[in-house]
């Protein structure tokens, strides 16, 4: 398609949304419908990159003609967009989601209507542009941005544990994007420059550069919420209104994470050493289990539901031990990428589910859903089947992502790896069937009525099912992954015989 | 020739598809959904049916599509799974029937239905499997499929029935999972192959091999109700009547003791498998979960319960037939796949007609039953007898090839096992039928519902005598062409290369 190559695409996918947040907080009382508008805009120009990235390669655009290193550049490999493309669908069902969930009536649900918009959308053009960066000190802007509308958003429930968990997400992001700064300050001295693929070529080496990357790592890891840095998240997350609760748990710590990937893999990696990556790994390892054990014996549902992003997001940090400094890292990079896909749809979609059954609960404990699977089928089977893709099992992307790092670890004779993917996988079962066999529990006497409009429902199935396409779509996702990916090798290893 | 290709992929579907449109009907909509159930099924059965003559008449029917590249999904027909393949669909066809019967002015029928096609779609599927992967991944869903069936009554006795179900059976899913990817990360993608499919692997790497056999067998096992790890099934009892014959007939543990098949002939092949060394305890475990399965029926008052364990030694049968060297053993253990469903399913079938008529759950309530229901305690009888292994029904061609293989290949010590399994069977079977038949009633029934002119409704007497007639005409004809034992020979030829 020749015509698709030649389509500026990079600067819409940011520009869109951002003219969308402007207009959508001018005509306050059109709100929902301009943005809903410019949310399905910027979500068809994201999947459209992708396919661009996918029929034509890499992707570059300097914004004002100025060009590197002097002005800003917008770039996409393959990994930049499938994260884009994960950002559109997964802020497409959100989008329509919480157009029918910020109800019009009381004066909360108008103030959160009003503002839910336009801080959505600012969130959205700052994670495109995060994944667009081309140099790190715009990706710094581009965090900054992402923080600070995420806690606005986190505000909006309005209530004293939304607050507090506000104000504590507002802190440790600027800490986060303090440290983040500092590292990237320390490596323009170094080398003179911001930008990502100079900095990849420039001889950086020596001490101050491993403090550049450990700052920088540090302040990235604090941001996705890495055991043990993972505590300001559930409070966040959990108390959060469900549309926000999803975006961030599925878009905005992958953004961080992302930002990490960029540095250990593209930028530093010769700075790696076995024992930082194990390290890594390590945490990682412990957020699986940690998180997974705190989901098992949560009180409330969301809350559960955020303990297991914190196991999640450790599966991710597997990549680091399986896939750098190993000679075919490219099965493990992209179990990881397929992990980090399958989790933002299932966990998006699991959020609001969550969301939607809480609406008709009695209260937000985990026993308050008894009855669901009676009232709210639907939801109820959205809930289930994002669960399944969690656990890994088969045809999801989840079982499709672990069978790579599975198959990685194996052939690469790390076993404690391996024991960490099935023992967290074991953990994930436990914590969903402890959901499920609340909801189907029946309650005494008739049946109760369904009480949230379809729109809710039918949303959380939408993400739930794209969590299984991705299974049976691995193969296309595998191969845009290739696209000026860092580590090469076959898709699926055999141990040297 | 690309029809050829694309069977195997319809059978599967013509399960799933119905079963999907199900999920979304009304459930007042009793004659629509009547009509999709039908229709899969009755389409299923046809479909396999040619299925049956292309294998017979060596056509290879594959339908391969690519996950990621060197991750095939590949559903194909062999023999072996064209038995497994028509034993699930010819008893779902009784079983839905049976189920609509069963079910009748119950909540939720849209959503059982639908998830008693998945259910059998996955057993199918995992039947059609052509490589070890894709076995798991239907594996993995049959688990998925049954957990709403088992919960499906919402009490806190069926929601501790499911988690204990879910817990095994997801555990035992994810060391399968493990076994896979190790012996794919060894082997490459492991594609069933009559006579073994892993080369040379066995010179190089015995020790990991045997490894591997160990967590396969104790993945597949759980399903398969293996000693110490049947204690899921007898909790599993609080489902439905028809899920339990689904769980204990059709597909679950049919799911576990057709993988264990598979791993011994297909993969590992009876030759590598016999000298690895794997194969004796393989058959030791499978000896002592036949005797211990008996010894805990002989205890429990409860009629499903003491079918339970009933099912947990005799599905070991197959195991046993399997892990004896030789293709007379092999004959007798895969036959059993066939015989112990249609036996078993039809005394599941006759528990829940005395529970649903007359309120009867226990074996101390059972006096003087036939009178009141002959038909149904007539079919109970030749189930129960088949166990026991009384010609001429089912059972008994199965202990018989398995008691002549063990002593072709030396094993005498099985005789002894099925001796005490026969004797242990009678002690827990006997009497019951004697109660039964010739005491008199004590009182009133525990809860009497009539139905019908008949001692029971139709929809589920009618099952119950074809699955009886069908557990005698396989003893009875077990030497006609398409037996399951002529098909069973058929299959062991083609595995030892005779």
């Amino acid at each position: 398609m020749p015509l698709l190559a030649e389509l500026p695409l990079l600067p819409w996918t940011v520009t869109l949304p951002l003219g969308g947040a402007a207009l959508s907080f001018v005509l306050r009382a059109r709100a929902p419908a301009v943005g809903l508008a410019a949310g399905v805009a910027t979500a068809a120009v994201g999947l459209l990159l992708a396919l661009q990235v996918a029929t034509a390669g890499l992707q570059r655009h300097a914004v004002g003609g100025w060009g590197a290193p002097l002005g800003i550049d917008l770039a996409a490999d393959g990994l930049s967009a499938l994260m884009v493309a994960m950002t559109s669908v997964v802020g497409l069902w959100v989008s329509l989601y919480a157009g029918a969930y910020f109800g019009a009536g009381n004066q909360d649900g108008e103030h959160q209507r009003a503002y839910f918009w336009p801080l959505w959308l600012l969130l959205w053009t700052a994670l495109n542009a995060l994944f667009l960066a081309a140099d790190s000190f715009n990706a710094y802007v581009t965090l900054e941005l992402l923080g600070l509308s995420a806690v606005a958003l986190v505000a909006l429930a309005a209530t004293p544990a939304a607050l507090g968990g506000a104000m504590r997400y507002l802190l440790v992001g600027l800490l986060g994007s303090l440290l983040y700064l500092l590292g990237v300050g320390l490596l323009y001295a170094l080398a003179g420059t911001v930008d990502f693929r100079l900095l990849a070529a420039a001889p950086l080496a020596g001490p101050a550069t491993a403090v550049a990357l450990g700052v920088i790592t540090a302040g990235l890891v604090l941001k996705t919420a890495l055991f043990p840095f993972h505590f300001w998240l559930p409070p966040a997350h959990a108390s959060a209104p469900a549309p926000v609760s999803a975006v961030l748990s599925a878009l905005v710590v992958k953004a961080s994470f992302y930002l990490l990937l960029r540095f250990w893999f593209w930028v530093l990696p010769e700075a790696a050493t076995p024992v930082t990556l194990n390290l890594l790994g390590l945490l990682g390892a412990l957020a699986v289990l940690w998180g997974g054990l705190r989901a098992l014996t949560a009180e409330r549902l969301k809350l559960l539901v955020a303990y297991s992003t914190v196991a999640q997001l450790g599966y991710l940090f597997l990549v680091f031990p399986l896939a750098l400094g190993e000679a075919d890292g490219f099965t493990a990079w992209g179990g990881m990428t397929l992990l980090l896909l399958a989790h933002a749809t299932a966990k998006a979609g699991m959020f609001l589910s969550a969301g939607a059954i809480l609406k008709g609960a009695a209260h937000d404990g985990v026993s308050g859903i008894d009855g669901a699977a009676q009232a709210m089928p639907v939801t109820t089977f959205a809930f289930a089947l994002a669960g399944v893709s969690l656990i890994g099992l088969p045809p999801t992307g989840g079982f499709a992502g672990k069978w790579l790092l599975l198959n990685a670890a194996l052939a690469t004779g790390q076993w404690g790896w391996a024991a960490v993917l099935l023992a967290g996988s074991l953990l994930a079962a436990a914590y969903t069937v402890r959901v499920l066999t609340h909801a189907f529990t029946r309650l005494p006497g008739e049946p109760p009525a369904c009480v949230v409009p379809g729109r809710l429902e039918w949303t959380a199935v939408a993400l739930a099912v794209t969590a299984l396409a991705l299974g049976l779509a691995a193969g296309e996702v595998l191969e845009l992954l290739r696209v000026g990916a860092p580590v090469v090798g076959p898709v699926l290893l055999e141990q040297a015989r | 020739m690309s029809v050829d290709a694309w069977l195997p992929a319809l059978i599967v579907l013509s399960s799933l598809l119905p079963g999907l449109l199900i999920f979304f009907l009304d459930e007042e909509r009793h004659a629509l959904r009547t009509a999709l159930n039908l229709a899969g099924a009755v389409l299923k059965t046809g479909l396999v049916g040619w299925l049956i003559w292309g294998v017979f008449h060596d056509h290879a029917f594959e339908s391969r599509m690519s996950l990621v590249p060197g991750l095939d999904l590949v559903l194909a027909a062999d023999a072996l799974s064209v038995l497994f393949v028509a034993l699930s669909t010819v008893l779902w066809l009784v079983t839905t029937l049976y189920a609509i019967g069963y079910l009748e002015g119950s909540p939720h029928r849209s959503r059982f239905f639908g998830f008693f096609s998945l259910c059998v779609s996955a057993t199918v599927g995992l039947a059609l499997a052509g490589n070890l992967v894709t076995f798991l991944i239907f594996y993995e869903l049959l688990t998925l499929a049954t957990f709403p069936l088992v919960a499906h009554r919402g009490t806190p006795d069926a929601m501790r029935g499911a988690k204990v179900y879910l817990a095994y059976t997801v555990t035992g899913g994810a060391v399968l999972l493990f076994a896979v990817a190790w012996l794919s990360a060894l082997a490459g993608p492991v594609e069933f192959t009559a006579g073994g499919a892993l080369g040379d692997l066995a010179q190089t790497h015995p020790a990991e091999l045997t490894a591997i056999f160990a967590l396969l067998i104790a993945g597949l096992g759980v399903k398969a109700a293996l000693v110490p790890l049947h204690g899921w099934l007898p909790q599993a009892m609080v489902a439905p009547a028809p899920v339990s014959a689904l769980l204990h007939a059709v597909a679950v543990v049919k799911a576990g003791a057709f993988g264990i098949v598979r791993v011994v002939y297909d993969v590992y092949g009876v030759t590598l498998a016999a000298d690895l060394g794997v194969l004796q305890p393989l058959a030791l475990l499978a000896a002592f979960t036949v005797v211990y399965g008996s010894v805990r029926a002989l205890a429990q008052d409860g009629l499903k319960k003491r079918l339970a364990y009933s099912t947990v030694s005799q599905v070991s049968y197959i195991a046993l037939g399997t892990a004896i060297f030789g293709p007379v053993a092999s004959i007798g253990g895969i036959v059993h796949l066939v015989h112990q469903g249609v036996m078993k399913i039809t005394l599941f079938f006759c528990a829940g007609n005395l529970a649903e008529t007359l309120g009867i759950h226990n074996v101390s309530e059972m006096r003087g039953c036939a009178r009141r229901m002959p038909l149904t305690m007539v079919a109970f009888t030749v189930g129960a007898l088949g166990m026991i292994g009384v010609p001429p029904v089912a059972g008994f061609v199965t202990k018989w090839y398995l008691g002549a293989g063990a002593v072709a290949a030396g094993a005498d010590w099985v005789l002894v096992v099925l001796a005490m399994s026969s004797l242990l069977n009678a002690a827990y079977f006997l009497p019951i039928l004697y109660a039964a038949w010739f005491r008199e009633p004590v009182g009133p029934w525990p809860e009497e519902h009539p139905r019908g002119r008949f001692e029971a409704p139709l929809m589920l007497l009618v099952p119950a005598l074809v699955t009886a007639v069908l557990s005698v005409a396989a003893g009875l004809l077990a030497a006609a062409p398409f037996s399951p034992l002529d098909w069973a020979k058929l299959i062991a030829e083609r595995e030892y290369g005779l």
